[in-house]
Parts: C-alpha cells; sequence; structure tokens
C-alpha cells in the first residue's frame, strides 16, 4: 500500500510538524539524545525526519529505527518553548509506519494476540491475570526459566522481565480482595464517588497496589467501583502504531464508566492516567465522541492528585530512607510533579532524597525495555546507580512499567541482594495509614 | 574520492561508532535554529581529540571537500548549513570540563560543554561564567565562541568574547594553534584569540577553550516597570544609565510582546500598556538595594504608571517571568518565527522600535519587540507561516529595511546572532568594501583552499539597499 505525499503529509500531522522551530531546547531533555549524543535520537532530529518524509525527501523505512528508539517520555514537550505536541508527532508517524510498511507474520501474530486479543479486550486481560499466576504457580516459570526456554523463545529483555515479575495472586485471592465491578464503601463521611481504572498491566502484574490505592480512598471518603466493562488504556497502543485499537480502547472505557454516577475516574497508574486525560485529543476530530471524551477526561485523577485534594488520612510512622523516579507521563503529559511529593511528605518518619534527575526517563517505557533492551539497561543501570548514591532503601515509583523496569533493573546492578526495593507510593500509603491505626 | 571511501577514511580515524552517514542521519543534520534553510551534509563525524579534527581536516583538505563545525546548531543564521554538502563535524562528544583554575579565576573547557553546564560548574564553586545566551541549556562552549554569543547580561558583563582568554584551534592546514593563554596581560603579537571569537567556524576549528570566570556576585533584586508611552521607558533606560547604575540586565518588551505574553501566560500584564521594563541587579547587598530603588524611582518619575520592586530573590524570579514567557509567547502564534538581532546605541531606543512597528504595518505583518535595552540589542519577531512564500518575501523586504534603519542610526544588522548566510548580503552595508576586503584577506590567510564552512560570513553579492536612509 502505498500513499500519495498529500496523504502522507495529512497522516504524519505536517501542521503541527512545522511548529517546530528546531531551536533544539528539547535536546538536554531528551534520554537518548543524552545518551547518544545523535540528532537522530533526540526530539529535533525526529521531527525533521517525520517532516522529511511528509515531504518527500526520505521513505518511512528511513525513518522507522531512529522513531523506534524513542522511548516516547514526552520530556521534550516540557522543554519545548513553541509548545510542540511532539506526542501528537511521534504517535503519527508509528500510526503512519504501522499502516503503511508490509509486517512479517511473526509481528502480525504478535500485535493481533498481544494488542487486540489479550490487552485489546476485557476478558483477555482477565485472562491474563489467570495465565500469568497459573505460570508462576504450576512451576512452569521456574522451570522455563532454569531451562532457559524463556529467553530462547522470547529473548533476554522479556526474560529478565518475566523474573522481575512479582508474584501474582491467585484468582481466589482476586476474586476476594473485590474485582470487576465490585464496590469499596466509602470509610467515615462520604465525599465522592469514584470509579476505579485498574489498568491492564498493573492489575495483572501490581494487583495490590490497585488494592492499596482504593483502600486510601476509602479511607478519605471515596466509595469506590471497579467499573465493570473497562479494559486497558490504549497507551501501549499508541506507542506501538494501533492508533485504531488505541480509540477502540478509548470509546470502550468511555461508554463503561459513563454508566456508572460517578465524580472521579481515578487510577494509580501515571501513564495510563496520562492516556484517560489525553482522551479528549484523540477523540477529538470525532464529533460524536469529542465532548463525551472531554467530560471524561476531565473527571480523570491520580491517586496522588486525588489524595491531595481530599481531607487528610492520618498517617503513622512508616520509616525509612526513599528515593523518587517520577512517571515521565504522569509529569510531563499529566504535569504531576510536586503531588506525590508532597504526599510522601506527609508520611511520619519518611526520610525523602531527590534522585538528582526524577525528571528523566528510566528506560522503561511501556514496552521500550522488550524492544530496545540496550538503551533502556543503560538508562535503568544510570537509574540504579543514582538510588545507590542516595543511599535510599527504596525507589517509589508510580507506574507498573517503571516498576517493573526498575525491579528489573536493581536486580541487574545486584541492589536488590542490598535490600533495595522498588515500592509503589500507593503501598508507602497505605502502610503509613495502617500505622496510624495500630 | 567517492563518498564510500571518504566515509572509510573517517571511519579509519574516529571509529566506525563515530560516524553517521544513512540517509535519515544526514537528514537530521540537514537543519539549525534558522528558519528555511536545508541542506544535507555528505557525512556526520564526532571527533573525540584535537588530533582527530586535525587528521579530518587534513584529509579534507588533500580532498577539498567542505567541513562544517558544528556544536548544537542553536544558531539563527544558518551558520551550520551544509549548504555545499561535506563533513558536519560534530564537537560535542569533546565535552569534558579540564580544569577550573580557582587560582587564576579561569575554566578551560572541551568545545563540547554546554553553556549552562560550565555556568553550574563554576557556580558550585562560588564563581560566575556571565554570558547566558537564549540558548544556554543546550548552546556549546565551542558555539558560543564561534558565534561570540551574548545574552541577557550583555550591558554589565559583555558577551562571550569578554570572557575568551586563550584557545586551541586546528587550521584548515591541520597546524593546531594555540592563543592566548590565562594571562589577563598579553600582547605577544597579533590577538588571534579575538580574531577566531566570533569566526563562526570558517577560520579554524575550536578544540579547547579557556575562560575567565568572576567571583560570584553575593544577591540579586529585580524590578518591573510599566510604560504608557515608548518614549518614556526608553527615557527611562538613558537616565538609569546616567544615573551610574549599570544593572545585569535590562529588558524592553513592546506592546505586541505583552500581549502576547498575557495572552499566553496570563502574568497579569496590562495589554493596553506600550512597553515594559525588566530591571535586575547583582552585587553587594547594599549597592544592589539602592541601585534597585533608584531605577524604581527613576522609571516613575519618567511616568511609569506602575513599578514593582521585588523585596527578595524569589519575588525577583517572578517579576522575570514576563520576559522568560516572551519567546515561548511568541513563537505560538504561528509556525514560523523569525527572530532577529537589529542593534542600535541605546539613546535610538524609542525611535528604532518605532520604526519597526511602522514598517510591520506598512507590510501587513506582525513583528513584536523584545529584548536587550541595556545595550541596544533588540529581537524584532516575526511570527509567520513558511508555507506562505508570499508572506516570506514581505518579511524579507521588512526586515531589509530595518536592518538599513538600524545602520542608519549608528547601530549593525546583527548584535547576536552572527551573519552566516542570513546576513552575508547585508555584510558590506555594515563594515564597507574595505571591511570585506580585509576579511577575504584573513579568510584567505587561514584557510587558502576554502575548505572550512566554505560560502559563510563573507558576501556572495551584495544587497543593494531598498530605502532612502531616514534617519
Amino acid at each position: 500500500m502505498s500513499a500519495t505525499l498529500a496523504e502522507l503529509k495529512e497522516s504524519l500531522r505536517h501542521d503541527e510538524i512545522i511548529n517546530c522551530m528546531r531551536c533544539g531546547f528539547c535536546l538536554q531533555a531528551c534520554p537518548t539524545y543524552k545518551l547518544s549524543l545523535h540528532e537522530p535520537r533526540s526530539p529535533r532530529g525526529r521531527i525533521a525526519l517525520a517532516r522529511a518524509v511528509a515531504e518527500g525527501h526520505l521513505t518511512l523505512d528511513d525513518i522507522t529505527g531512529p522513531l523506534d528508539q524513542c522511548i516516547g517520555c514526552r520530556a521534550c514537550e516540557v522543554a519545548c518553548p513553541a509548545g510542540v505536541h511532539y506526542g501528537t508527532i511521534l504517535e503519527a508517524a508509528r500510526a503512519t509506519i504501522v499502516e503503511q510498511k508490509h509486517q512479517g507474520t511473526l509481528e502480525k501474530l504478535v500485535r493481533r494476540v498481544g494488542l487486540k486479543w489479550v490487552l485489546g479486550t476485557p476478558a483477555g486481560i482477565k485472562l491474563g491475570c489467570f495465565g500469568l499466576w497459573f505460570w508462576q504457580v504450576t512451576g512452569l516459570s521456574w522451570l522455563a526459566r532454569k531451562t532457559g526456554l524463556v529467553k530462547a523463545v522470547a529473548g533476554k529483555a522479556l526474560a529478565e522481565m518475566e523474573a522481575a515479575m512479582p508474584k501474582a495472586p491467585s484468582p481466589i485471592k482476586r476474586f476476594m480482595g473485590g474485582g470487576s465491578g465490585h464496590v469499596f464503601p466509602a470509610i467515615g463521611e462520604e465525599r465522592a464517588k469514584v470509579g476505579f481504572f485498574t489498568g491492564c498491566i498493573q492489575e495483572m502484574t501490581f494487583w495490590k497496589e490497585n488494592r492499596d490505592a482504593i483502600a486510601l480512598l476509602q479511607n478519605a471518603g471515596c466509595e469506590v467501583l471497579i467499573v465493570p466493562g473497562q479494559g486497558c488504556c490504549g497507551a501501549v497502543h499508541t506507542h506501538t502504531g494501533e492508533e485504531h485499537t488505541a480509540h477502540e480502547q478509548a470509546k470502550r472505557n468511555i461508554a463503561a464508566f459513563e454508566k456508572y454516577q460517578i465524580d472521579y475516574v481515578v487510577n494509580a497508574a501515571g501513564g495510563c492516567g496520562a492516556a484517560l486525560k489525553e482522551y479528549k485529543l484523540w477523540l477529538a476530530r470525532d464529533p460524536e465522541w469529542a465532548p463525551r471524551a472531554a467530560k471524561f477526561s476531565a473527571s480523570v485523577r491520580d491517586i496522588s492528585e486525588i489524595l491531595l485534594a481530599l481531607p487528610p488520612i492520618p498517617m503513622g510512622p512508616r520509616p525509612g530512607r526513599v528515593t523518587l523516579q517520577d512517571s515521565c507521563h504522569m509529569r510531563n503529559v499529566q504535569k504531576l510533579v510536586n503531588e506525590p511529593r508532597k504526599m510522601l511528605a506527609r508520611v511520619p518518619g519518611l526520610e525523602f532524597v531527590e534522585i538528582g534527575n526524577a525528571d528523566s526517563c528510566c528506560g522503561a517505557g511501556g514496552v521500550y525495555n522488550i524492544m530496545q533492551p540496550e538503551t533502556a539497561n543503560a538508562i535503568g543501570q544510570d537509574k540504579s546507580n543514582r538510588v545507590k548514591a542516595t543511599g535510599a532503601q527504596e525507589l517509589v515509583v508510580t507506574n507498573p512499567p517503571c516498576q517493573l523496569h526498575m525491579r528489573a533493573s536493581l536486580m541487574r546492578s545486584g541492589l536488590d541482594k542490598e535490600g533495595v526495593r522498588v515500592v509503589h507510593i500507593a503501598t508507602v500509603l497505605r502502610e503509613s495509614m495502617d500505622a496510624a491505626k495500630k | 574520492m567517492g563518498d564510500a571511501a571518504l566515509i572509510q577514511a573517517l571511519q579509519g580515524i574516529v571509529g566506525a561508532e563515530h560516524v553517521l552517514h544513512s540517509p535519515a542521519d544526514l537528514a537530521a543534520y540537514a537543519v539549525d535554529a534558522t528558519p528555511l534553510l536545508r541542506s544535507l551534509p555528505t557525512v556526520v563525524v564526532f571527533p573525540g581529540s584535537a588530533a582527530d579534527v586535525k587528521a579530518i581536516l587534513e584529509l579534507a583538505g588533500a580532498q577539498s571537500i567542505p567541513v562544517i563545525p558544528r556544536g548544537a546548531a542553536s544558531n539563527l543564521s544558518g551558520g551550520t548549513i551544509a549548504i555545499n554538502g561535506g563533513i558536519m563535524l560534530n564537537m560535542n562528544r569533546m565535552n569534558q570540563i579540564i580544569e577550573i583554575d580557582a587560582a587564576n579565576l579561569t575554566a578551560t573547557v572541551e568545545p563540547g560543554v554546554t553553556t549552562a553546564q560550565l555556568a553550574r560548574e563554576a557556580d558550585a564553586r562560588g564563581l560566575f561564567y556571565p554570558p547566558d545566551p537564549g540558548s544556554q541549556v543546550i548552546s556549546t562552549i565551542g558555539g558560543n565562541v564561534a558565534e561570540n554569543a551574548g545574552g541577557l547580561r550583555g550591558l554589565k558583563y559583555g558577551v562571550t568574547r569578554d570572557y575568551v582568554m586563550g584557545l586551541e584551534a586546528v587550521l584548515p592546514n591541520g597546524a593546531i594553534l594555540r592563543t592566548g593563554g590565562k594571562n589577563a596581560k598579553d600582547v605577544a603579537g597579533y590577538d588571534l584569540t579575538r580574531l577566531l571569537v566570533g569566526s563562526e567556524g570558517t577560520l579554524a576549528v575550536i578544540t579547547e577553550v579557556t575562560v575567565k570566570l568572576i567571583p560570584k556576585p553575593e544577591t540579586k533584586r529585580a524590578a518591573l516597570a510599566i510604560f504608557n508611552a515608548l518614549e518614556d521607558a526608553a527615557r527611562a533606560v538613558a537616565r538609569i544609565i546616567e544615573s551610574r547604575i549599570i544593572p545585569c540586565t535590562l529588558e524592553i518588551m513592546d506592546q505586541g510582546t505583552i500581549k502576547a505574553v498575557e495572552d499566553f501566560a496570563h502574568v497579569g500584564l496590562p495589554t493596553d500598556a506600550a512597553a515594559v521594563l525588566l530591571i535586575e541587579q547583582d552585587g553587594a547587598r547594599a549597592v544592589v538595594d539602592a541601585d534597585i530603588e533608584l531605577a524604581g524611582k527613576i522609571c516613575r518619575e519618567e511616568g511609569a504608571r506602575e513599578v514593582s520592586v521585588a523585596a527578595t530573590v524569589e519575588e525577583g524570579t517572578k517579576l522575570a517571568e514576563a520576559r522568560r514567557f516572551a519567546l515561548p509567547a511568541l513563537a505560538r502564534l504561528r509556525p514560523t518565527c523569525v527572530l532577529e538581532d537589529a542593534t542600535v546605541p541605546r539613546s535610538n531606543l524609542a525611535e528604532m522600535i518605532r520604526f519597526i512597528n511602522a514598517t510591520a504595518k506598512k507590510y501587513n505583518l506582525t513583528i513584536c519587540t523584545f529584548g536587550h535595552a541595556g545595550d541596544g540589542n533588540l529581537h524584532p519577531t516575526c511570527p509567520c507561516d513558511e508555507r506562505d512564500h508570499e508572506e516570506l518575501e514581505r518579511v524579507e523586504q521588512a526586515f531589509a529595511e530595518i536592518f538599513d534603519k538600524a545602520l542608519s542610526l549608528g547601530g549593525t544588522i546583527t548584535g547576536e546572532h552572527g551573519v552566516g548566510i542570513a546576513k552575508q548580503d547585508y555584510l558590506e552595508w555594515k563594515i564597507g568594501e574595505a571591511g570585506v576586503a580585509v576579511s577575504r584577506g584573513i579568510k584567505a590567510a587561514f584557510d587558502p583552499a576554502n575548505i572550512l564552512n566554505p560560502g559563510k560570513v563573507l558576501p556572495k553579492a551584495t544587497r543593494k539597499r531598498l530605502v532612502v536612509r531616514q534617519g
């Protein structure tokens, strides 16, 4: 399939591309540029490449490699004086590449099964939750790891990620802990009705962290419903150029949440939260969905964001030195920088030290660490060194891909053996809340 | 030598991982921060040492291949566009601070160190590197030296030129030149250091820079004054300086800029105001307090409708916000942003801004002016759309008139952006036939084969002056 130049221009969002004035202010914000010092690995360079394709100087094939190397952290948008929506340009380019490029059978299969069937449907996510538990509990995981099967089939990057996964809860535990459709009552005076957005990877691998967030909400006076019919937020689809599937996810989630009287859509995953807040941009050109998306996006809150806005929950001592790695999309897209820090400051006894470059990506980038392990691991290694330098016993995170990637990074550098843990902010806050009750 | 052989030879010098040559790589190096310009280099190279640079220049000399030295490519004059192809010589791999000498108050750095990095390291030792070009977070010291970069602190502290004490540079024939050093006084021969500062990569490739540092000022305070008439603001500028106050920054924004800033950032500026002055002073606390209070008083006496004097450093940062938003606000208005740097003696500030506004009107353009009022270095900025060729022609004509006017007021065509290719056809207006002739002689003495950044700075054809002088 080949497109005319006019179609390419439209599909690559040339109208947004030309807002880049090439000043280069984004370079110092870009983790892949800082690592390589190469212009094609910078936002300015990538925009120049997309532009060269849109103007007929290069082909999509020429620029696929440099675009694949972008983590998509969007720190460049914060640094940009001209307000260029780099995310829009990146996602348009990736979608155009997927649309125009011939995919191999294997790639097609992975995309269809992984992105469309498993992550793309609520049932698929449930199956994934079960599958992960089954894989771990039956010893298949152990066996596959010992025999090197995971590494042989899925590659080193995926094998390391698999090893870094925490123990998944059993289906019974999931059921008892409250799943889809469950209502968690407000404790004390009810102040708000919350529809909880679980996220797909978050619910599969960090189920407990979601329950910690829900417990916090209950104690802050929220009635919490795990809204049935929700699925993946679609972020992973935009990152991989599956624009159409991403929009399907957005519409399904909006429709699912619209069925209930809720004040806020709350999540504990910075990347998912950013996607939910951007539904209004994703669907802006769809007259039927644009207003519904705008309303939905306006009601989305991160767990730290909403806890700060509600009356404080009594917190008890939870001593220890911690540092924080921002979720890029929580910081650069949701623009939530102080919120997690302010919440950590409420924990008695907690000693907080900055990591020094919390605004710079850890290298996880959704599925980036699996697709581009070399760059991701180099950045993860640097982060591990910085964690070590702070002397912190815990690295606090706010997003599941960061949590997985940093767990794997700390394992690689041996810091886990020194007792350094990666912990979600909801867990820290919940433990502090529980300590107050003792 | 074909391209493949050239690439192989370069890989032999610096290693394959430091040579880029795929179509996408070349496209990413076809641009710098100058609007509209684009031209592909043949190959992109990252030398790691002066010895690498020497070997590359010897190779390029033998093959008559152009070499374009490049820092962060944040220049606004087309200085790093490979107009004839050739080797894009990226200096950003050479990015180590070699030494900060507290006894002699100097820093010696490789050219790829960023301005912000040097400023930060100096600051950590209680020292100060004052030049602060707008792009300091990414611009490199090598690039700053090559362009003689300015910044907001020019009035009090001067520009890059005033801080460069010594250089190591590789000449186009491969010879390694060392100029100056750590001596405050040094009159041994021609001042080759100053000759290389602002030479825009046309004479030699800078491989090491020794700069002067000064003690860090004790404190800083700011004041913001809002005026109903441009003339009042201009008079205030003149009187502040007449009163023996040299503020570290003295910035002006005209009405167009004020409107754009207010629309974008809602910082609370009145959009019917004609001009805003931001005044900052640094130094010993008592001096800073006295200066800023007096500057505020002068602004009031000259008819400012509102003067805010910050009590603390934090309040000052808040006042300076309006000025910091000038570029972001203007850059967002339209896709393309033509940012110029016509400069006049500060006594002619009001006349110049008024002329810019009249010219914008004449050509039916939006041109907003902000800039360094204290040193007369203005940034008339034209938000436009590069897809509209008819509009671009009007932009070009308007700026030709603006440069002409600046010259007739005793000013210059470029205060801090450099000539590159954007201003080369205006150069003779400023430096005259004799200036061009001696510049050509200098270029020939350094680079007889014309391999280093060819086609830049020196005029190809001199532009006919468009207007009858009105000054």
